[in-house]
C-alpha cells in the first residue's frame, strides 16, 4: 500500500508527463436520432437499435438510443412548431409551459430533464446527434466548442479509422451564428451530419456511413475508459464564418439559384471570381471574396427558409493535448 | 405499318409546374414565365403557364389534402362539392373548368406537367398508355433533336386504368420527370434541362401545326406493370431500405434472384420474380406513404404511323 507522500507523487507525475490531461471516464452516452423527423437515416438506426441494441454497446458504458422529435418523426416532417435543434438555449429550456407552447420547445425540455439538465453535473456525458442534409457533405462531423479536447480526439480518431475516406470537421464556434443544439446538453456533444440524402429518404449507402461513424466513435470512448494513452494531436476543420443567403427581389422571392459549379462541392476551395449563384436569365454571379474559403451545406433544402444558399468556412488546425481517462 | 394520320392543329397548349408543392423545378419555371412569357411563345400559338396547387407550393409540401395528382378521374372530377372535401379536390375541378373539361372538345389541346423526383430517373417522358399518337411523336422528336440527354419513354397506367394526372384533363398530356433532386431543393443542371424540355416541345408542336409531317417510326418504351413494396414489420414501420445495388439503377434490367433490399440486421432479401423487369422511381420519397419502393416495368416496342395536322 502506498503512503499519502507516494500516492501525490504518483498523481503528481501523472499530471504532468508529457502534457496528457487527465479525462472523466466517459459513461452515460446518448444517440439520438428523429432531431429533424425527415432525416431518416438516424431514425431507422435509432429504431433498430432500440429493438436490438447489441452493436451499439461496449462494455463499461451505458449507451441510450432515442427518438427526440417523434411527432415530426411519424408525420415524416422537418418539425412540427419550430426547429427541435435551435431551442436548447436558457430561455427556451426555462421557459413556463403553457397551452400554447410550441410542441418542440416542451420536448426540449423534456430531453433536457432525461438527458440534462444543461451545465450540469449530471447531464449525459456524451451525445451523437445524428443528422442527414440534402448537401453533398459526405459524413461530416459537428464541433460546438474547439477546447474540447475528448471529442478533438475522438474525431482524430475517426478520422484515422475512415480513411482514406474523408472525414470532414466542422465547427460551429461563433459568436452569433452558433445555435442552441438538441446534443449542447451533454458534457461532450458530437454531431454527425451524413449527405446527400433526400428529407424522407433512405439510402443504404448513406445509413452505413453513418452507422461506421458510430461504430468508430463508441470504440474509442471504450479504448478511453479502459485506460488507453491518446498523445497530443492536430486535426484540420473547418470554421463557420459567414452565411450567405440567395440573391432575392423585394418580394423576397429567390431570383438566382446555386450555380452548377458550386452544386456537390462541398468542402471544396471557393475563390474570388468563382461561380456562386445563376440567376434567371442565364447570369453568372461571381464570389467576391478576397480570400479562399470553403463552402458547406450548399443548397440544403431546410435552409431555404433560414435564408442560407450556403455557409462560408475557413480552415483551421486545431491541437489537443494528450489524453488519458482519470480513473485507469 | 397504319396509313399517316391526321389531327387538328394544335392551338390551346397550357404548362402546369407545382402539381406537387415541393418539386421545385416546375414551380420555379412557371413562376418566371409568369413574369415573362416570351419563352413560351411559338408563332403557330402560346403556351400557358399555371401554378397547379399554389397551397402546397407556399408551404412547400407534396400536397395538402389529398395527392392532386391522383385526383384527375372522373370520379373526382364529376362529384359533388363537398365542406369537408380535401382542397385538391376542389382545385382539380377548378382545373378541369380551365383547361378541360376532361374528355370534352373544349379541352385544351396538350398540356405539360412538370415533376421531380428523388428516384435516379434521369429525364423520362411519361404520357398515358392509351394516348400514342401525338405524345409519341413528341417524345420521338425530344429524343433526337434534345441532346442533353437520354430521355426514356415511361408509360404510366396500366391498359384498363383511367388516366388520372393532371394533363389528362386536356386531349393530349405529358408529364417531364426529372431527376434525382430532393423535395424541396432547386438544382440549376435539372432546372436547365427542364426549361430545354419544354422549349423543344413547344418547337415540335410549332413545326406541327406548320404542316410538317412526320414519319412513322418504331420506339422502345417502358410500359407500368405493378409496384414492389418495402418489407416491412407488423406495425408497417420498415425493416429494409432498398438494397445499395439496385439505389440509382432506374431503367435498368432486374432479373430474378438480384438483390433488392438489405435489411437493418444486414440480411439481403432478393426479386422473386419470374422475369425481368425494368424499376423505376427507386426509393421516391413521396411513394413510401403509397407502399412503393419501386414500380415495375416492362419494355415493348411501339409501331407509330406517320402524322401531319389536317
Amino acid at each position: 500500500m502506498l503512503n499519502e507522500f507516494q500516492q501525490s507523487l504518483k498523481l503528481l507525475n501523472r499530471m504532468t508527463s508529457c502534457s496528457v490531461v487527465l479525462g472523466a471516464p466517459v459513461r452515460r452516452v446518448a444517440i439520438f436520432g428523429g432531431t429533424h423527423g425527415n432525416e431518416l437515416s438516424g431514425v431507422f438506426l435509432v429504431k433498430h437499435w432500440q429493438k436490438n441494441g447489441a452493436e451499439i454497446q461496449r462494455s463499461g458504458l451505458q449507451v441510450t438510443p432515442f427518438i427526440t422529435n417523434p411527432r415530426a418523426v411519424k408525420k415524416c416532417t422537418r418539425y412540427i412548431d419550430c426547429d427541435l435543434n435551435r431551442v436548447f438555449d436558457p430561455d427556451n429550456l426555462g421557459r413556463k409551459v403553457m397551452e400554447d407552447i410550441p410542441y418542440e420547445v416542451r420536448k426540449a425540455q423534456e430531453i433536457n430533464n432525461l438527458f440534462g439538465p444543461k451545465g450540469s453535473d449530471v447531464a449525459y456525458d456524451l451525445i451523437f446527434d445524428l443528422h442527414n442534409t440534402t448537401s453533398n457533405m459526405g459524413g461530416t462531423l459537428i464541433l460546438e466548442n474547439s477546447g474540447n479536447d475528448f471529442i478533438i480526439q475522438m474525431f482524430h480518431y475517426i478520422k484515422n479509422a475512415l480513411a482514406p475516406e474523408s472525414c470532414p470537421v466542422f465547427l460551429i464556434e461563433h459568436p452569433n451564428l452558433k445555435y442552441a443544439t438538441t446534443r449542447s446538453i451533454a458534457k461532450h456533444p458530437v454531431g454527425v451530419e451524413v449527405g446527400p440524402q433526400p428529407q424522407g429518404v433512405l439510402r443504404a449507402d448513406i445509413l452505413d456511413k453513418m452507422r461506421k461513424i458510430i461504430k468508430h466513435g463508441l470504440d474509442f470512448v471504450r479504448i478511453f475508459n479502459e485506460g488507453e494513452e491518446f498523445p497530443p494531436c492536430t486535426i484540420e476543420v473547418y470554421r463557420i464564418i459567414e452565411k450567405v443567403d440567395y440573391p432575392r427581389n423585394k418580394n423576397d422571392e429567390i431570383i438566382a439559384i446555386i450555380h452548377p459549379c458550386l452544386q456537390d462541392q462541398d468542402w471544396q476551395p471557393l475563390n474570388k471570381g468563382d461561380p456562386v449563384f445563376l440567376t434567371c436569365d442565364g447570369e453568372t454571379i461571381a464570389y467576391e471574396g478576397d480570400s479562399t474559403v470553403y463552402p458547406t451545406f450548399v443548397n440544403e433544402a431546410a435552409y431555404y427558409e433560414k435564408k442560407q444558399a450556403f455557409v462560408k468556412t475557413v480552415k483551421v488546425k486545431l491541437t489537443a493535448k494528450g489524453l488519458r481517462s482519470s480513473s485507469s | 405499318m397504319a396509313a399517316l394520320q391526321r389531327l387538328q392543329p394544335v392551338s390551346h397548349v397550357a404548362v402546369s409546374g407545382g402539381t406537387h408543392g415541393n418539386e421545385m423545378s416546375g414551380i420555379y419555371l412557371v413562376k418566371h414565365w409568369l413574369r415573362e412569357p416570351s419563352a413560351l411563345q411559338r408563332d403557330s400559338f402560346s403556351a400557358t403557364p399555371f401554378l397547379a396547387n399554389p397551397l402546397a407550393i407556399e408551404r412547400c409540401v407534396r400536397y395538402v389534402g389529398r395527392d392532386l395528382n391522383r385526383t384527375f378521374t372522373k370520379q373526382f372530377l364529376n362529384s359533388k362539392a363537398a365542406w369537408d372535401e380535401p382542397y385538391e379536390v376542389q382545385r382539380a375541378r377548378e382545373i378541369n373548368q380551365l383547361y378541360g373539361p376532361k374528355g370534352s372538345a373544349q379541352a385544351f389541346d396538350f398540356l405539360f406537367e412538370l415533376h421531380n423526383t428523388t428516384a435516379n430517373v434521369g429525364a423520362c417522358l411519361i404520357a398515358s398508355v392509351q394516348d400514342n399518337l401525338l405524345p409519341m411523336h413528341l417524345c420521338h422528336f425530344i429524343q433526337t433533336h434534345c441532346t442533353l440527354g437520354h430521355y426514356p419513354i415511361l408509360l404510366y397506367n396500366l391498359p384498363d386504368q383511367e388516366a388520372y394526372s393532371i394533363s389528362s384533363v386536356a386531349k393530349h398530356g405529358l408529364a417531364f420527370e426529372l431527376g434525382p433532386q430532393p423535395q424541396g431543393v432547386l438544382r440549376a443542371d435539372l432546372l436547365t434541362q427542364m426549361g430545354a424540355l419544354v422549349a423543344c416541345a413547344l418547337d415540335f408542336i410549332d413545326l406541327f401545326n406548320k404542316g410538317t409531317t412526320f414519319p412513322a417510326f418504331e420506339t422502345e418504351a417502358y410500359r407500368f406493370i405493378g409496384s414492389v413494396d418495402y418489407p416491412r414489420h407488423p406495425d408497417g414501420e420498415l425493416c429494409a431500405s432498398v438494397h445499395s445495388k439496385l439505389q440509382d439503377k432506374d431503367f435498368l434490367p432486374l432479373r430474378p434472384g438480384d438483390p433488392i433490399f438489405q435489411t437493418f440486421s444486414g440480411e439481403e432479401i432478393l426479386y422473386q420474380g419470374h422475369a425481368t423487369i425494368y424499376p423505376v422511381f427507386i426509393n421516391e420519397a413521396a411513394y413510401y406513404e403509397k407502399k412503393i419502393a419501386f414500380n415495375k416495368t416492362e419494355k415493348c416496342s411501339l409501331s407509330i404511323p406517320a402524322l401531319q395536322r389536317e
